[in-house]
This record gives structure tokens, sequence and C-alpha cells, in this order.
């Protein structure tokens, strides 16, 4: 077996990638068989590609073998219910998919995210305000003192 | 084999308490050799350099070795177990993944016989381990707020994470309930410390800090071990602990990373190898003279493994939160830890507070909980999803009990051919009842915190166990594995410093505690050089 998709696997992927998400022109977002998107995925699939194999030919099944002809409704319901039943397969596929559509460029700056990295830049969390902790600051130590006796002394 | 130069005590894991050890006997000058399977990592490594972070916890820097799959890694047969088994196989061990949450064990978890009637009391109590404690949080370098009222005065040598607006959000629900709260301590470095520069919040520490901020071993204990002499040889995989014609330790024979075998002779063998890596190397160190495995007598080698269940409540409230833009740790709840009659249960739980989820986490998580659906349906339903998400989980007490256990898998084996580890372990009833308590509580809070799409995983992706309990120490060789300082009842020149010597878990992440027990069973060491093994 190939260690990568062959070019119909990746037709297939592409199919099924892009009726999972699905290009949205008012949101601005692109589908998942986005080309760039979908590289990434095929790029990144790694130790999953048995597995991610294995989701689309178990689709592909569910299909009849005719899954690009569905409509899209159709191709919804039937996404759904696979991945409804679970299982390491459906799994693997979303997890690839979406790790792949949620770190593109264009879909994190729709989102309102910063498209980078984590490092360097890092980020900033807002301290807030700790009398908020006033409340329990004045409780009375209630830890189980296990150096007490019976009388409360130690 | 090749034969090596002879060491007065050779650790084995260079993780949480081997590292902890090996700096506190380096002032012994006695040569101290350490070995480590896995590699040193570099800060260029962790996930937070590339935009693949996310995905990569899922991937090289997954908390679960069998999913994470490095040649580093051995596998794990834990199918008979609702908690799946999380380490890391390298310099820092756990250290390197662990979510640097710093809560100690009370001092009513040492003594949960007397004082519940349940399970053993320890044969130390928390007031032995305290100044190691104390000790640790300054090597670890800690951050914390002093003054909580739920726990035993400490001392944490920096001021704590920020509350961020999801800990305000938690905070103010919690002041509703009435209910205690108290920023995290954490080992996240809120200041510039010890040459360690400070965090800049970025993102969940679990897969390692790109910025040094977070405490891990390799960049705490070790320089400082090094510095003193201590050696560390990374890529040795030890295969089994050899016994002289006294019943002593020998040594022990490893695989190096070519697969060379070796023998490594020591007067002294420290195990700090977690509490399923322990069991494992002792058993497979059975011998005509130890059949049923090394330092086994009691037969307790691997039993009263304790995994701490954790299951977790999520929910979205109205404003956005923190997301993955903060270290995952925020504050935590003692409200309901300690023993209440009143309750259906005996001892309780920790409630911690998480910051929320990443983009693609977030995804993940929801696709698998049935809250985000595939198709046209997929971005209006993400977009209510991404950032206000708040989850609590419930830390819980998982007392010890013998069926729950590591053995040897019959057939499952590591690259060198060592047989690998067979996890047995179910949910107490106890634990049960406590959980589903700390499930209600978690959702009252998000109920007063107005959260919507409230749902609780109980064994949650990504929360696997700690690994505790299955080498247990006690004064009674019958009913323990090593004695009140860690040496085995059985191989007098054999010591065990890691999580297996605990006797419970408590409801607490453990790393502080495994390492005050590692300085304490160090401290006892060079006290007893004399007479160590009388």
């Amino acid at each position: 077996m190939s260690a990568t998709l062959s070019p119909a696997e990746m037709d297939h992927l592409g199919e099924i990638a892009g009726a999972m998400i699905p290009a949205s022109a008012d949101l601005r977002m692109p589908a998942a068989d986005d080309p760039v998107i979908l590289d990434d995925i095929a790029k990144s699939v790694g130790r999953d590609l048995a597995l991610v194999r294995e989701a689309i030919a178990a689709i592909l099944k569910m299909a009849n073998g005719a899954f690009a002809g569905l409509d899209q409704d159709a191709k919804e319901a039937l996404i759904n219910d696979y991945h409804a039943r679970g299982g390491a397969p459906a799994e693997a596929l979303g997890r690839a998919i979406l790790a792949a559509y949620y770190r593109d460029d264009r879909v994190l700056v729709a989102l309102g995210q910063e498209a980078r990295s984590p490092f360097p830049k890092g980020h900033v969390v807002e301290p807030r305000d700790w009398s908020l902790l006033d409340a329990v600051r004045h409780r009375a130590p209630f830890w189980r003192d296990d150096r007490m006796t019976g009388t409360g002394e130690r | 084999m090749a034969g090596n130069e002879r060491v007065d005590v050779l650790i084995i894991g260079s993780g949480a308490s081997g590292a902890a050890v090996a700096w506190s006997l380096a002032e012994t000058k006695m040569r101290i050799l350490c070995l480590e399977q896995g590699d040193w990592v570099k800060p260029t490594d962790f996930p937070s350099n590339g935009r693949d972070w996310e995905a990569r916890r899922f991937g090289d820097f997954e908390i679960r070795p069998n999913l994470r799959g490095r040649d580093t890694d051995y596998p794990v047969n834990d199918d008979n177990s609702l908690m799946k088994v999380a380490n890391f196989n390298g310099v820092g061990g756990g250290t390197i993944i662990y979510t640097a949450h710093w809560p100690r064990l009370h001092p009513s978890d040492f003594k949960v016989k007397s004082l519940d009637g349940v399970a053993d009391d320890w044969p130390i109590d928390y007031w032995a381990l305290e100044r190691f404690y104390e000790e640790n949080d300054r090597m670890m370098g800690a951050s914390g707020l002093p003054g909580d009222p739920g726990v035993p005065p400490r001392h944490p040598p920096m001021p704590p994470i920020p509350l961020g607006r999801t800990g305000a959000v938690y905070a103010q629900a919690m002041n509703r309930l009435g209910w205690h709260w108290w920023p995290s301590d954490t080992t996240i470095a809120t200041t510039p410390y010890d040459g360690r520069a400070q965090c800049i919040n970025l993102g969940h520490c679990t897969p390692g800090c790109a910025q040094g901020a977070k405490a891990s071993t390799d960049i705490t204990y070790w320089p400082l071990a090094l510095r003193a002499g201590v050696e560390l040889r990374t890529r040795c995989r030890v295969r089994e602990i050899v016994t002289d014609e006294h019943g002593m330790a020998a040594g022990a024979i490893y695989y190096d990373a070519e697969g060379r075998e070796h023998f490594q002779p020591a007067e002294v063998v420290i195990m700090a190898c977690n509490g399923v890596g322990t069991p494992r190397l002792l058993l497979n160190s059975a011998s005509a003279r130890f059949p049923n495995g090394l330092a086994n007598s009691s037969g307790l080698v691997g039993r009263n493994l304790m995994l701490h269940p954790w299951p977790v409540v999520s929910g979205y409230v109205e404003e956005e939160m923190d997301g993955a833009r903060a270290p995952i740790t925020s504050m935590w709840s003692k409200q309901f830890y300690e023993t209440d009659p009143a309750r259906d249960f005996v001892r309780g739980y920790t409630l911690q507070f998480g910051r929320g989820a990443g983009p693609v986490t977030e995804a993940i998580g929801s696709t698998a909980a049935g809250h985000l659906p595939w198709g046209r349906g997929h971005h209006g339903i993400y977009r209510q999803l991404l950032n206000p998400r708040a989850s609590i989980g419930v830390a819980c007490d998982d007392l010890p009990e013998e069926h729950n256990r590591v053995t040897l898998d019959p057939e499952l084996k590591d690259s060198n051919g060592i047989p690998a580890p067979r996890i047995d372990y179910a949910i107490s009833e106890n634990t049960r009842r406590m959980m589903e308590h700390g499930i209600a509580r978690a959702e009252e809070i998000m109920a007063a915190a107005g959260a919507t799409r409230v749902h609780t995983s109980r064994t949650v992706l990504n929360y696997p166990g700690h690994l505790l309990g299955t080498a247990r120490m006690g004064t009674d060789p019958e009913r323990s594995v090593v004695n009140e300082w860690g040496r085995s009842h059985d191989v007098k020149n054999l010591f065990i410093v890691d999580g297996s010597v605990f006797v419970t878990g408590g409801g607490v992440n453990p790393t502080s505690t495994i390492q005050a027990v590692a300085l304490y069973i160090a401290d006892q060491m060079k006290q007893r050089l004399a007479n160590l093994f009388d």
C-alpha cells in the first residue's frame, strides 16, 4: 500500500471534505476541498493514513460508490450518519480535515484569529480584578488538620 | 554484552522523581548515573513554534504513548481500562507534557484509614514532607498566592498566573454560590525565575513550553545535577535489574540506541520510572531467586494502581473567554475535597477550572461531542463555540484496590523485545458516586455562570490517568513493597522514588508530591549512608 494517498483517493477525499465543510461566501470561509487545504490534509495525515483510507472506503461503500453524484443534502446526511457511529476511522478523517482547515490563514482571519504560531509573540491575558477573591480570603481554614485532637487542640 | 564501569548510584528514569533525587544526591560526591530511554527535547522541538501547534497534540506530543508512538515509547495494553495511560519518555519525563498544575496532597490524604476508615495510612505524614514540598517549590519555581484557606500554608516564590477573562467568569459564579475558589498554584514562571523567562501565554502548556516558562526537570533540576557531576545517558532502555548471589541488586541490563545490550553495575539502584514503568521493570526482573518479580514478596508489585478518574463538564457562556491564549489552568476549588459524612462517598475531589480550547481542538472536541455538525450548518454553529467555552475538571480521589493493576502482557513487546505492561483497571463504586457528585456541582457552577450547551465527559479525550500506587510504601513487608523511606523490603540496595510508592492518590495532580517524596527519600538516604543496607 502506498505511503501517500493516490490521485483517485485524493479525488474522493476532496469530494468528502468539500461536503463536510462547504464554502460560505457570506462568512468568507473556503471549503475544505480548497486545493491548499486539501494539499495540507494530504501532507499532514501521517500516521492516520490507513484510518483515513478506511474512512474514505467506508463512505464510498455507504454511497454505493457514487458519493460524488449525491446532492448536498444526501452527502451531509450520509457523513453525519457515518460520523455518529464513531470509530477510529471516522475520528481520524475528521481530525485530519479539521486540523488542516482550522490552521488555514483565510479561515483564521475570517474567524477573527491571528494566523500565526503562538511562539514567539505569545498572547496577552487580562489580569482582571483580584478583589473578586475578597469573598474567599476571610474564610477560616477548612482543610482537615490531622494534628488536631478531638478537643480541637494540636 | 558490553560491560560498563561500576557506579555508586544508578537511577533509572530522568523525569520528575529521577531528576530530583539525582540533584539531591549529587552533593554526596558519589558517582551517579541516570539511564533515560528517551532524548533531550529542545525548545525548538515544541509545537508552539509552528502553525501545526494544535495538530501535534494529537501526534508526536500526544500524551498517550499508544497514540504518540515515538520510537522512544513503549506500548501499553490498556484495553481493559476506561482510563488510558499518559507518560512521556525523554529527559524530564512526564514534566515535559504535564499541565504544570501544582496542588499538593492534603494532610488527610496521608491518613485515610485513621480518619475515614478506608484503604491504608501512609507511613509518613504531610508534615514530614512539608519542607521538601517547599524546597521543591523553589527548585521547580512555583507560582501562586499564599493565604488559601482550603490548603495548608505554602510559600510559592512567584505571584499567580493571571485570572483572565475565563477566571473572572468562574470567580463570579463561585462567589454567587458561596463556594471556595483560589488561583491555582502552577510551575509556570510568572516572573523571570532562576534563568527562566516568564510566561508569555503561548497557550496550553501540555505539549511543552518553547519559552521555557513551564518548569520541566530538563530545565530545572538537570542542569544543576549535571553541573554537580551526575552523568545522564539518553536512549538507554533498561530491560531488567540483575541481582547477585546475596540477593542484592547488582546493576541493570539495558539497550542503547543501536540495540546493543549493556550491563551497568551499581552499588545502589533507584527506580524512577513512574507507576507503570517501575512495576513493569520489577516484573521483568524475575529470576530463580525472585520468581514473582523483584521486590515482590508481598505480591503487591503492580497492584493498587490509581489513575485519578477525571470527568470534565463543559459549557459555553455569553462572552469571549481566554480560549487557548493562556495556560489551561486558572483556579481550583477545595470546597468538596474533604470527607463529608452527609455524602454517600468518602474522601473528595478538587474542582479545576480550565481556560478553553484553540480553533482545531474546539472543532475536534465539538464534533466528537456531537455539537458541531458536518455540512452547511458547520460554520454557523462553530462561530458560537469558538472561545466562549468553559470547562471544569473533577479530580477525584481514587482509592487503592488490589484488582487494579499492572502486569506483563503475554504477547505485546516494545521495539527491543521487552514485554510491555498490561493495565486492568475499573472505577470503584465510591469513586463513581464521587464523580457524579462532582459533575452535579460543576453543572451548578455552569448554571451560575450562565452557560448553555452544558455537557459532561466522564472519561475524556486527552485526560488519561496519573500513574500511582503500584509499589506502595509501608512498614509491613507483607502489605507494602518499600519501607517508609523508599527502600525495598526485599532488596536492601534497591529504592523506588516515583509515584509507585503512593499509598493513596488524593484528588490532585501528583507531581509536586512525587517530587517531595523523592527529595524526602534522597534525604533519608543521605542521613543513612553509613548503614544504608542494614
